[in-house]
């Protein structure tokens, strides 16, 4: 009954509108125009809607940028990202001079230049000296833009120093799981076939004894102002590990690690006593579209000093140690060293052989 | 138009058409597989219009879900059925997250090709050059023909994609595989990604089609006098963007070429170390960063294909309605090379963050930031054909304004994403949403409708209602605007893509003010294209009779009928002794002196230069008319 109505009120708004509009035709038809007249009336409406269209526009653009400024910067948390906030709003400087600059000639030029009866255009077909000049000041501007731009990104993506902590972040149809490299502070090697329902990294622990010590986390933890190493890699599909506060991105592939190096500035505690915001956390959101769970594909991330980051990682057990079963993958020979890296006690496989 | 017919056939002694010579031809001929450059015109344009409407409505969807995300979807139940979940517990009906993105990826697909590339340039290319440069029909009426009934059957495959079970293609609209390439991933990627790919390739068939009759007919058909400094800036455009698609269209042949090896027939190209559904695929060695080089090798001159027709349109359509000149003929076709020359050397500016080499990101960066200095030249010079003209506001010239305006905002915000260390943290956020529909999306639709709007009366010989068309303009102008610019802030904020709900993050989570708006405002411009509707299709039937010449227009195709018939002209086809800019010129007696007239009937007017091409046009010898001439 209700969508009836509904259909029968919209068919009458639409019949009563068809009607105005033919009315309307009737009207003017009836009026006749002019012969000669190559304007329609609305001519001067359109002139001055214009003027009003850029004036509010520009107003409320001003307006809305600096009302709510501290809700769309996010605040900067790392030290490349103070970079490439800079080159943001110096770039945003430039364009919106020239934005607004052409947007009021433009506009005006619309309303000044509206049709006039008995008035006649300039035949005003070239001007090289112009065309020049707009040719040559856009190109400078960008020329200073490339030159910071590239400045930035060459920075950004050099190399990272030997120091740097290490550390894998792997993405999957829908979650993040972090790879710290333990005590030896060495990524161990891996290989995509011994990837299973628990070895979810695929840990080559037959070839590798770096993977011994290697501990899994469902939570990202960093250390302040050190410089960190993100190695990125995808286990299923494309993913994008996407830092927000930390101005950091990169895709992770399937089959091509990936990495990122960057140095974060304040610990979550700062950032909390910064925004005022108790509760706040940094986040790993996933920018690349992944499937059905890509918007909640998220990994928390806690930043913490350079101490309580060694602490916790201390007392992370490793992943050999969680999954002691997968100690008959490893050779013989490398089970007694695989024990000790791992910080296993007892062979359980050999009680188990024993029995 | 049966007495124009007639007329033709006296004329016509080149064309293929002899076996209707002395009928008019039955109902299929002549409207359905009609070799006729006009008719596939319109079949283009009202296909288009078709997805149009249909890429909006998904659109609308997407945007219900994201403006709205407590809202009660289950009154769409009866059209989308299993795609709406019904909780259990609250009775409330939400959009299934993996039809979400098989909205988002149909859109994407449906606007960039079915609607911009196929409805923008197959409707316009067709239509305008023959009748813009002096030509019967195109160099080849059937392959025209045939381009078209390709992208027919392809639209037909993509239509039929969208009522399969497992839903269709789900990955983004740029496909990139893996997820494209594993049904176990999502899935889009089965039967869905299938028919998408097989549609595509159909679609490229008939974008090649129709390519190379444009690229040919421009460079063979040109009546005498036409030579290229004298063609409109629409041909031009459509010369460039034939050729564009020419050269970049089968690069995504050969990348949907290979992703169908892959997902069919056991091949790496684009697949290695995979884990998924609890195995370990057997594929290694391939990149998936391989697809996204080929994707974007066609995806980046795209977007020219898309933009620079309706550039083309709206510099025609500016100079007509400003009674003046365009400014910088030659810098205009100039600036439209050079773009249609860098929209080939920086594709991978779309993969800063995809593990490219860093350097490479270096070297793409450059090149893509030079593209903004023929585009800022583009502008300049269509706000100084408005300095001092005399403007008449047809709908045609506001939406040529409002896709300079839009070209303007959106171009803008280009540099930042060129920039590839600003790209780090804009990267497929809803930054580059707002980016991309606006310089790309909205500039090229509103040229689109422009063009609509202005070639209306040669294409149905009626007017369509100006009024109607002023309501549209405004309604969807401010609509556009109120849809994508506050994108920029959310993007800025760092609000991620294709992203269904925005809850999850407590970084993002603040946007529920704005996320609304953008949807009513998309709510409302999608119910204002429906007052174009039905002014376009009331228009065709009941539109007050045409004028020859209603916007006083200097082209050769308002020297027509008003309804053209076969061979578009029942006479000799007029030659062409001037460029196509003679608005408002000192001394003349109107403000516009078309193309056909010769210096000879205007000395009042004619330059010095002019006068002295008078002595060629009198001569009356074929070998004197100027060089390109048709007819050696």
């Amino acid at each position: 009954m209700k969508s009836l109505i509904i259909i029968i009120s919209v068919a009458l708004i639409l019949g009563i509108l068809y009607l105005i509009f033919r009315v309307g035709n009737l009207m003017s038809i009836a009026k006749g125009r002019p012969k000669d007249a190559r304007v329609g009336p609305d001519n001067k409406i359109h002139a001055v809607l214009f003027v009003i269209f850029m004036i509010v526009s520009l107003v409320g653009f001003f307006w809305y940028s600096w009302a709510n400024f501290d809700r769309y910067q996010l605040p900067i948390a790392s030290e490349h990202g103070a970079r490439t906030d800079a080159l943001f709003w110096i770039t945003m400087a430039v364009t919106v001079i020239a934005f607004v600059i052409i947007s009021i000639i433009m506009f005006v030029f619309v309303f000044k230049y509206q049709y006039k009866e008995g008035n006649r255009a300039k035949f005003y077909p070239d001007n090289h000296y112009l065309e020049l000049t707009w040719t040559i000041i856009p190109a400078v501007v960008l020329t200073i833009l490339i030159i910071t731009g590239l400045n930035a990104w060459t920075d950004i993506t050099s190399p990272a120093s030997k120091e740097a902590e290490v550390i894998e972040v792997m993405g999957q149809q829908f979650a993040w799981i972090a790879r710290y490299p333990g005590k030896d502070n060495q990524l161990g090697d891996y290989n995509y076939k011994f990837i299973d329902a628990v070895n979810e990294f695929g840990l080559d622990l037959q070839n590798d004894k770096n993977t011994f010590d290697d501990f899994k986390s469902l939570e990202l933890h960093l250390p302040v102002n050190k410089e960190i190493l993100l190695k990125i890699r995808a286990k299923d599909v494309l993913h994008s590990v996407f830092l927000p506060h930390f101005r950091v991105k990169m895709d992770a592939v399937p089959g091509m690690p990936t990495q990122f190096k960057f140095i974060v500035t304040k610990t979550t505690e700062q950032m909390r006593t910064e925004t005022g915001n108790p509760n706040f956390n940094y986040e790993l959101a996933c920018t690349e579209i992944c499937g059905r769970g890509h918007f909640s594909m998220k990994m928390s991330v806690i930043v913490e000093d350079e101490a309580s980051y060694e602490q916790w990682k201390a007392s992370q057990e490793s992943w050999l140690k969680q999954n002691p079963d997968y100690l008959n993958k490893i050779p013989v020979e490398l089970r007694e060293a695989a024990m000790i890296k791992a910080g296993i006690e007892s062979d359980p496989g050999a009680v188990a052989s024993a029995d | 138009m049966a007495t124009t017919d007639i007329h033709i056939q006296h004329e016509l002694h080149h064309h293929d058409d002899h076996e209707h010579e002395h009928h008019e031809g039955n109902f299929w001929t002549n409207y359905v597989f009609s070799e006729d450059h006009k008719v596939i015109a319109k079949q283009f344009l009202i296909t288009g219009i078709f997805w149009a409407l249909l890429g909006g409505i998904l659109s609308v969807i997407f945007r219900l879900q994201l403006g709205f995300p407590d809202a009660d979807l289950s009154w769409l139940q009866p059209v989308l059925g299993g795609w709406i979940n019904i909780d259990p517990i609250t009775q409330k009906g939400s959009l299934d997250p993996e039809f979400y993105l098989a909205l988002v990826t149909m859109h994407g697909t449906i606007m960039v090709f079915f609607v911009l590339t196929a409805g923008l340039s197959g409707t316009f290319s067709n239509f305008l050059i023959p009748l813009q440069i002096g030509a019967r029909d195109m160099a080849s009426g059937f392959m025209n023909m045939l381009s078209y009934w390709f992208f027919f059957v392809s639209s037909v495959i993509m239509f039929v994609s969208l009522f399969l079970e497992t839903g269709p293609a789900g990955g983004g609209w740029t496909v990139y595989p893996p997820l494209s390439a594993l049904p176990q991933a999502i899935k889009g990627s089965g039967t869905g990604m299938t028919l998408w790919l097989v549609a595509m390739a159909l679609f490229i068939v008939s974008s090649l089609l129709g390519g190379i009759n444009y690229i040919t007919t421009v460079i063979n058909m040109r009546t005498r006098g036409m030579s290229f400094t004298r063609m409109p800036l629409t041909i031009w455009a459509f010369f460039f963007t034939a050729i564009i698609g020419l050269l970049s269209f089968p690069v995504l042949f050969a990348a949907a070429l290979l992703l169908i090896f892959d997902r069919s027939f056991g091949t790496s190209f684009y697949l290695s170390d995979i884990f998924i559904g609890g195995e370990a695929l057997a594929n290694e060695g391939g990149s998936p960063v391989l697809f996204q080089h080929l994707f974007w090798f066609l995806g980046h001159p795209e977007v020219y294909i898309v933009l620079l027709p309706a550039l083309g349109i709206s510099s025609e359509i500016i100079a007509t309605n400003s009674c003046k000149p365009i400014f910088g003929y030659k810098a205009m076709i100039g600036s439209m090379l050079f773009i249609a020359i860098l929209s080939f050397i920086v594709w991978a500016h779309h993969m800063f963050v995809t593990g490219m080499n860093p350097f490479l990101g270096s070297v793409f960066m450059l090149l893509t930031l030079i593209i903004a200095v023929p585009s800022a030249v583009k502008i300049f010079n269509y706000v100084t054909t408005l300095w001092k003209g005399n403007i008449r506001f047809t709908s045609g010239m506001l939406f040529s304004i409002g896709m300079v305006s839009f070209f303007l905002t959106g171009g803008i915000t280009g540099i930042f994403l060129g920039n590839a260390a600003i790209d780090i943290q804009l990267h497929d956020t809803y930054f580059v949403v707002a980016h991309f529909h606006l310089v790309m999306g909205s500039a090229s639709f509103f040229g689109m409708l422009a063009g609509i709007y202005h070639w209306f009366p040669k294409m149905f010989g009626r007017m369509m209602d100006e009024r109607l068309g002023a309501i549209h303009f405004w309604v969807t102008f401010i609509g556009v605007y109120m849809v994508f610019f506050p994108m920029h802030y959310i993007g800025i904020a760092g609000f991620p893509r294709r992203y269904y709900s925005w809850t999850n993050f407590d970084t993002f989570a603040g946007w529920a003010d704005l996320n609304m708006l953008v949807s009513v405002a998309a709510i409302l411009t999608l119910g204002a294209q429906f007052i174009f509707l039905f002014n376009f299709f009331y228009s065709i039937f009941r539109g007050r009779l045409a004028p020859a010449n209603p916007w006083f227009a200097t082209t050769l195709e308002w020297t027509t009928p008003r309804l053209p018939g076969h061979g578009n002209w029942p006479g000799e086809i007029p030659s062409v002794y001037r460029w196509p800019y003679d608005y408002s010129k000192p001394g003349a007696a109107d403000d516009f002196i078309p193309q056909h007239i010769p210096y000879s009937e205007t000395p009042e007017s004619n330059l010095p230069h002019e006068n002295e091409l008078i002595k060629l046009e009198t001569s009356n010898g074929e070998g004197a008319i100027i060089v390109e001439g048709k007819g050696h």
